[in-house]
């Protein structure tokens, strides 16, 4: 019995029934489908991710960090648990000789209570107030366009000074592309939280390579008259990438202390609290030493009690795979449990398909064809089946991405790869086979006898 | 040693609490070259001894070969082959299958049988041309009449060449006209040295064979060779197979 045969009288079977054998494919069309764009989805999010993970930068730092909770034994000491102050950074300074660039930095958020910065009658709300020394800029990788960053003086003075990034700008003072020109406010004076600072600097505007072509694009349209700014008014889509690094603003640090902060009325005296102390390391060999070293520093510091935790890129990378790996995960059950239906149905209308076709299998088996002849035969219609809607499949599949970026605009858009295609088809194939197996096993051990004599 | 011989061959059926012995201790040789007619009432069993014969259903007991080869060892592969090889089986229904071409059909043993397409497609025009029927081979068997079916049916059974050709009621569902024909095709292939058995319940038929062997009640009754005797004794043989019992072979 040679392949050739078996497919050819497959494909006459699978003719023969046009519109079940449609319907029995469709199933696995939309596993299939849903598999690429799921897939597709996953990796277009893997991409955003990666992207994030470079742009926090070098492995060769870490990040001191508030730990609200206690290790279990310390639980009780819950109420002498001094927090990250100024000290520590004195401390880490004194003690920690490995340690270089040490930034303690004081974060006001949106979320975590009011931050309204205005201009004249427009406000905006970044996303984060930074206060902090001024080599945060390097730690965050941060690049000035226009102005200055603040310097020790400024800090020393606690001056009413800001550095803004673009995103703040655009709130305040208008969009490049809306008012037709660049606007470079140094100098100006905006309220954050009603206090008066002066700007003095303005960061560059951080994009991926894809924002970066497409402004570029919209920027040669709107100079040849073809797109008008101001019809064109669609929300601007930031890759979030960099929305909150192009949504901040950043003072000295002891200009947050003076203005925003107060200490507590319990304590004798001002206790200047910071939210996290970002440390540079000189090589990331050194990583484990280092945290080491900056632990025993801060056990001191804290008279023994570990209300501090330590943050690693390395752990930030570790938490982006892990996201990775459950979009990944989820991703596969969903799409898994569509080509699991899809399978069921190729077995029922193969089952269906048999119990009606017995007399014929019978009539094979008294003209020769042996027990594996019938079990091939139906096993290869079954992938035969499977593989042609998966084949659809793969088709529809980049319909549903289409569908998906217009119903669900991200800026990672969905990417398919190779692989992604081999998996889907390769999941066809393995749908095929896992339900053509048994209802191939029940039509081949019919015995001759049986199946002919059947009605 | 005959091409076919069964030893002594029992089919019993069990029927819930029942028990009915369609076949019971059957001896038979068939020799190369025989046109063999087997009759017999419904549920005679010659059914069930034809089916034995053609290795689609095995003996309760017994011992029988075909060619040599002894049947009640042989593994179900094994005995596809014999059914491919060295059998040839024509129905009463014809039993083409119904969305394939005469050709399509008649080259489905040789498939099973692994030839190549080519040499298939020769074979099967071949056999088709035999028969008289190569000028249909792209129709449908349901754009075929019943005699014009049993005919490709009867090329699908010499194809692959076999050693013995079974037919079980060829002509039942035949006009008297049309049966003649497939008849007078059988004779004709008897004549070519072929190796016929032809079952069916109809004495006249039978008549026309040279060999006859009736069956009743699982047993076989007579065992008539014209070359030996003259036997006129078919028409009352007809009267008592109209009145005869439902027995196993009719379930």
């Amino acid at each position: 019995m040679n392949l050739g045969a078996v497919i050819a009288n497959c494909v006459r079977e699978i003719k023969g029934h046009p519109v079940r054998s449609f319907l029995t494919m469709f199933g696995i069309i939309l596993g299939i489908s849903s598999l690429v764009a799921m897939n597709g989805t996953v990796k277009g999010m893997e991409n955003g991710l990666k992207e994030a993970l470079v742009e926090v930068g070098g492995m060769d730092k870490f990040e001191i960090q508030e730990e609200e909770n206690l290790p279990e034994h310390q639980e009780h000491l819950d109420g002498q648990s001094p927090g990250l102050t100024m000290s520590d950074v004195y401390a880490l300074q004194v003690s920690a000789p490995l340690l270089s660039d040490i930034t303690p930095a004081v974060e006001l958020t949106r979320w975590d209570g009011t931050l309204v910065v205005n201009y004249k009658k427009r406000y905006a709300r970044p996303y984060k107030l930074i206060g902090a020394w001024s080599s945060f800029m390097e730690m965050e990788d941060h690049r000035i366009a226009h102005g200055r960053m603040f310097n020790d003086l400024d800090e020393e003075n606690a001056a009413s000074v800001c550095v803004i990034s673009t995103g703040v700008r655009d709130d305040l003072f208008g969009h490049p592309e809306y008012v037709g020109r660049e606007i470079i406010p140094l100098g100006e004076t905006i309220y954050i939280n009603y206090v008066p600072f002066t700007i003095i600097g303005m960061f560059e505007l951080y994009e991926t390579e894809r924002e970066k072509k497409e402004r570029l694009e919209r920027q040669r349209l709107i100079a040849s008259g073809e797109l008008d700014p101001r019809k064109n008014r669609r929300r601007r889509q930031d890759s979030w990438v960099y929305r909150s690094k192009n949504q901040c603003i950043y003072i000295p640090l002891r200009t947050m202390h003076a203005k925003f902060l107060s200490s507590k009325s319990t304590e004798p005296e001002p206790v200047l609290r910071i939210d996290n102390i970002s440390v540079r390391i000189p090589d990331i060999s050194l990583l484990e030493t280092s945290i080491q070293q900056a632990r025993n520093v801060m056990m001191v510091a804290h008279r023994g009690i570990e209300d501090f935790a330590f943050r690693t890129e390395e752990f930030m990378a570790e938490d982006v795979e892990e996201t990775i790996q459950n979009y990944r995960i989820s991703g596969a059950v969903i799409a898994g449990i569509g080509l699991i239906v899809g399978g069921i149905g190729i077995m029922n209308i193969m089952l269906a398909s048999i119990s009606e076709r017995i007399r014929e299998i019978g009539i094979c088996k008294a003209i020769g064809a042996t027990d594996f002849t019938i079990f091939s035969q139906i096993l290869a219609e079954s992938v035969i089946l499977s593989v042609t809607g998966g084949i659809l499949g793969l088709i529809t599949s980049q319909g549903v991405l289409g569908l998906i970026a217009i119903l669900a605009p991200t800026e990672n858009a969905p990417e398919v790869t190779l692989s992604n295609l081999a998996i889907a088809f390769s999941a066809s194939i393995l749908v095929g086979i896992l339900s053509g197996v048994y209802p191939g096993i029940k039509a081949s051990t019919y015995s001759p006898i049986e199946a002919l004599k059947y009605e | 040693m005959a091409l076919v011989e069964i030893r002594d061959v029992s089919k019993i059926y069990n029927l819930g609490s029942e028990t009915i012995k369609a076949l019971d201790g059957v001896d038979l040789d068939i020799n190369e070259g025989e046109f063999t007619s087997i009759v017999g009432p419904s549920g005679s069993g010659k059914s069930t001894l034809m089916h034995i014969l053609g290795c689609l259903d095995n003996p309760t007991a017994g011992t029988m070969s075909i060619d040599g080869t002894q049947i009640e060892k042989a593994k179900p592969h094994e005995l596809a082959k014999i059914r491919n090889t060295k059998i040839g089986f024509v129905f009463q229904f014809f039993n083409l299958l119904p969305r394939l071409s005469v050709l399509q059909n008649v080259e489905l043993p040789l498939i099973y049988s692994g030839l190549s397409a080519k040499k298939r497609r020769e074979t099967a025009h071949e056999v088709l041309k035999l028969v008289e029927m190569e000028d249909r081979s792209k129709h449908r068997p349901n754009q075929l009449s019943g005699g014009q079916q049993q005919r490709v049916a009867i090329a699908r059974a010499l194809v692959n060449e076999p050693r013995i050709i079974f037919a079980d009621e060829p002509t039942g569902n035949l006009d008297s006209n049309t049966g003649e024909i497939i008849l007078n095709l059988f004779h004709s292939l008897q004549k070519q040295g072929r190796t016929i058995v032809l079952v069916t319940h109809d004495p006249d038929i039978a008549g026309l064979t040279p060999r006859r062997i009736e069956i009743r009640d699982g047993k076989i009754a007579r065992n008539v060779d014209s070359k030996f005797v003259r036997d006129s004794e078919n028409s009352r043989f007809h009267i008592e197979s109209e009145s005869a019992e439902e027995t196993a072979s009719s379930k």
